[in-house]
C-alpha cells in the first residue's frame, strides 16, 4: 500500500520536474554547453599536439577523439546535475514545497521526483553530446551488446551518484547562486581526472590524487567498455564510488529534508 | 455524546536557540467554526500554524495536541489528510500554469483523472480564475495568486482549514473578496483557524479570537468578549475656544484632557442615558462643544491595551469563563 503510494506520488512529482526543464529548457542547455565546447576545444584546438601526446601522434585526430569521448560524456553527467543542485535549492525556497510537506502524500516523493528527473536528464544530455561526438567522428571498438549495456548501466549509475550528491548541495544553498557554487566541484573534478590527459603525464605526486577520485575510474572503465582498452579494476572502483557516493547523498538529503523547515 | 474539537492543544512550545516563541498556549477551536489568532508581526502566529499543520514539531514540554481528533505527534499522516493549508507566503508553483497546479493537487490527493479535471474546472470557475488557468502563477497578481493558493488547497476538500494573514498584502477589494470565500467556507461547514494582524478582519469573521502576545495567549473569547474586557468607550468633545475648554473641564469634573488639541475624553459606554448627561451638564454651564463623537470600543482597544501596555499582561484570561471542551 505505502509503496503503491510511494511511487505514484513520486511519479506526480517527477512529471511536474519534468514539466519544468521542458518549459525551461535553457537552465539545461546551458548547461550541455560545457562539455561541447571542450569536447570541440581539445579536439579542433588543442587536438594536434594532444594527438601527439597520446600514443601514436597520427595526423588524424581520431585516437584523441576516441579517448577524449568517454570523460566528456562523464562531465556531462557532473554539469547535468548542476542543474539539479539548482533546481532543488530553487524549489525548496518556494512555497510549494511547504504545501506538500502538510499533505498526506509520501514524504520522499518530492526528492525522488528530484532524482528520478535528474537521471533523466543526464541520459539525454549523455545521449545528446554522445551525437556530438559521432558526428566528429567517434567510434565505438567492436563494442558488443553487453558491453553497451554495461556502459549504459555505468552511466545511469554514475549519474544517480552525482545526482544525489547535488540534491544535498542544493538542500543546503539558501538560494540558486549558492547551489551552483557549492556544486562547482561536480565539473571541476573532470577536469583533473584522465579524462582530458592520461594520469602518468600528470606529476607524480598529483597522479593519486587524479587516479582515485570518482571520474577517473568512471572514465577508465567506460573507456575499457566502448574502446576495448584495459578496464582492470577500475570496474570496481567505479561501482564503489557510485554505490558510496549515491548511499552518503541519499542519508544527507533525506536528514536534510526531514529537518525542520524553520 | 462528546464533541471532539477539530483543534486542541494543551500547553503549545516552541523555542529557537533561547527565543521562546510559543510558551505554553492552550486553543481549542470546535468544529465548524473561525478560530482568529490575532497579533502583532512576530507574536508566533505563524509559528502556530506550522505546529498544528505538521510542517515544525512543538517543543518536548508541550502538551497533548489534536487535530481533526488524531494525535499530531502519533500520526501526522492523519493530520494532513484532515487538513488544508494556505500559508503566509504564497504556496503555488510559479514555473507552471494555474491549471497545471490544481491539477497536480488532484494527482497528489489521487483523484482520479476525469474527477480531478472536473474539480479543478469547478474550483478554477469558482475563484475567478478561468480566463488565468493557462498562463503561469508566477504572472499572477497577488490577489489572484492568493485565491490559486486557496483553490489548491481546497482541491482536497478539507474539514479544517488553516489560512496564515490570508489577506496580508491585498488591495482593499481584493481583501474583501477573500472574506466572502472564507464566508462561503464556513457555511459549508469548514473549520477555519486565522491568523491575522488585522482586528477589523477578526471581528468580521471569527467566532472566536484569542490575541497572542510575545508566545502568550493575553485575552480569548468572542469579539463581543473581548470588547468588554477594556471600558475604552467614551464620549469626546473638542473645543475650538480655549475659554469654553476650560470651563467644559470645570463642569465635568472627571476627563481625560489633550490641551494641545483641546479635546476632553469623557468615561461613557455610549448610552442614551449616559450621553444625556453629559449633554444636561454643559447646557446647565452653557458650554458648546464645537465636535461630539462617541466612541465605543473596539478591538483596536482591546489590542492596545493587552499588547501595546509596557506591563504584560496575563491575567485577563481569568476573568474569561474556560471552555469546558474536554
Amino acid at each position: 500500500m505505502s509503496f503503491s503510494l510511494a511511487v505514484r506520488d513520486s511519479s506526480t512529482m517527477l512529471r511536474r520536474n519534468l514539466l519544468h526543464a521542458r518549459r525551461y529548457p535553457s537552465l539545461t542547455l546551458n548547461l550541455l554547453l560545457t562539455p561541447v565546447m571542450l569536447l570541440l576545444l581539445f579536439v579542433y584546438v588543442f587536438g594536434g599536439a594532444m594527438s601527439a601526446g597520446i600514443g601514436g601522434g597520427g595526423a588524424d585526430r581520431s585516437e584523441y577523439i576516441a579517448y577524449l569521448v568517454p570523460g566528456i560524456l562523464l562531465m556531462t553527467i557532473g554539469s547535468t546535475t548542476i542543474g539539479t543542485a539548482v533546481s532543488v535549492s530553487t524549489d525548496m525556497s518556494e512555497g510549494i514545497i511547504a504545501r506538500f510537506r502538510t499533505m498526506a502524500i509520501h514524504r520522499g516523493s518530492v526528492l525522488i521526483g528530484h532524482v528520478v528527473g535528474s537521471v533523466l536528464q543526464c541520459v539525454a544530455s549523455v545521449i545528446l553530446v554522445g551525437a556530438v561526438g559521432v558526428a566528429i567522428g567517434f567510434r565505438s571498438t567492436d563494442a558488443t551488446a553487453l558491453e553497451w549495456l554495461a556502459a549504459f548501466g555505468l552511466l545511469v549509475l554514475f549519474a544517480t551518484a552525482l545526482t544525489w550528491i547535488a540534491v544535498g548541495m542544493g538542500l543546503i544553498s539558501p538560494n540558486a547562486e549558492a547551489a551552483g557554487n557549492n556544486a562547482m566541484p561536480l565539473i571541476f573534478l573532470p577536469l583533473i581526472s584522465s579524462a582530458f590527459v592520461p594520469i602518468d603525464a600528470m606529476p607524480g605526486w598529483f597522479q593519486p590524487i587524479a587516479e582515485y577520485q570518482p571520474f577517473t575510474p568512471a572514465i577508465e572503465t567506460l573507456r575499457g567498455l566502448l574502446l576495448g582498452t584495459e578496464i582492470g579494476h577500475n570496474g570496481w572502483i567505479a561501482v564503489a564510488w557510485c554505490l558510496g557516493l549515491a548511499v552518503l547523498g541519499y542519508l544527507w538529503s533525506a536528514a536534510r529534508f526531514d529537518s525542520d523547515a524553520k | 455524546m462528546t464533541i471532539v474539537p477539530a483543534i486542541a492543544a494543551h500547553g503549545l512550545r516552541k523555542s529557537y536557540g533561547d527565543k521562546t516563541v510559543l510558551d505554553g498556549i492552550d486553543l481549542t477551536v470546535p468544529e465548524g467554526t473561525v478560530f482568529s489568532l490575532l497579533g502583532p508581526n512576530g507574536a508566533g502566529k505563524t509559528t502556530a500554524v506550522k505546529i498544528l499543520s505538521t510542517l515544525v514539531s512543538p517543543d518536548r514540554g508541550s502538551g497533548e495536541i489534536r487535530v481533526g481528533g488524531h494525535d499530531l505527534a502519533a500520526d501526522p499522516q492523519a493530520v494532513r489528510a484532515a487538513i488544508g493549508v494556505t500559508g503566509q507566503f504564497s504556496a503555488v508553483d510559479g514555473l507552471i500554469t494555474g491549471e497545471e497546479n490544481m491539477l497536480l493537487m488532484a494527482d497528489l490527493h489521487h483523484l482520479s483523472r476525469a474527477r480531478g479535471r472536473r474539480v479543478t474546472a469547478q474550483l478554477l470557475e469558482r475563484f475567478d480564475l478561468v480566463e488565468a488557468a493557462k498562463k503561469p502563477a508566477a504572472s499572477y497578481s497577488g490577489g489572484m495568486k492568493r485565491r490559486l493558493d486557496i483553490a489548491m488547497t481546497l482541491v482536497g476538500d478539507p474539514r479544517i482549514i488553516f489560512l496564515d494573514e490570508p489577506t496580508t498584502g491585498l488591495d482593499p477589494r481584493s481583501r474583501h473578496n477573500m472574506w466572502q470565500i472564507i464566508r462561503e467556507l464556513v457555511a459549508d461547514g469548514v473549520t477555519v483557524f486565522l491568523t491575522t494582524q488585522y482586528l477589523e478582519e477578526a471581528d468580521e469573521l471569527a467566532d472566536r479570537i484569542a490575541v497572542l502576545h510575545d508566545g502568550r495567549i493575553a485575552a480569548e473569547g468572542s469579539a463581543e468578549e473581548l470588547k468588554r474586557i477594556v471600558p475604552g468607550g467614551h464620549v469626546r468633545l473638542r473645543f475650538t475656544d480655549p475659554a469654553a475648554y476650560h470651563a467644559a473641564l470645570a463642569a465635568l469634573g472627571e476627563v481625560t484632557r489633550d490641551d494641545e488639541a483641546l479635546a476632553l475624553q469623557i468615561p461613557s459606554d455610549g448610552s442614551q442615558r449616559e450621553l444625556r448627561s453629559v449633554l444636561d451638564r454643559l447646557d446647565t454651564a452653557g458650554i458648546e462643544a464645537d465636535e461630539l463623537t462617541v466612541h465605543t470600543p473596539d478591538l483596536d482597544d482591546v489590542f492596545f491595551a493587552l499588547t501595546g501596555s509596557t506591563v504584560p499582561v496575563q491575567s485577563s484570561k481569568a476573568d474569561q469563563p474556560e471552555e469546558a471542551a474536554r
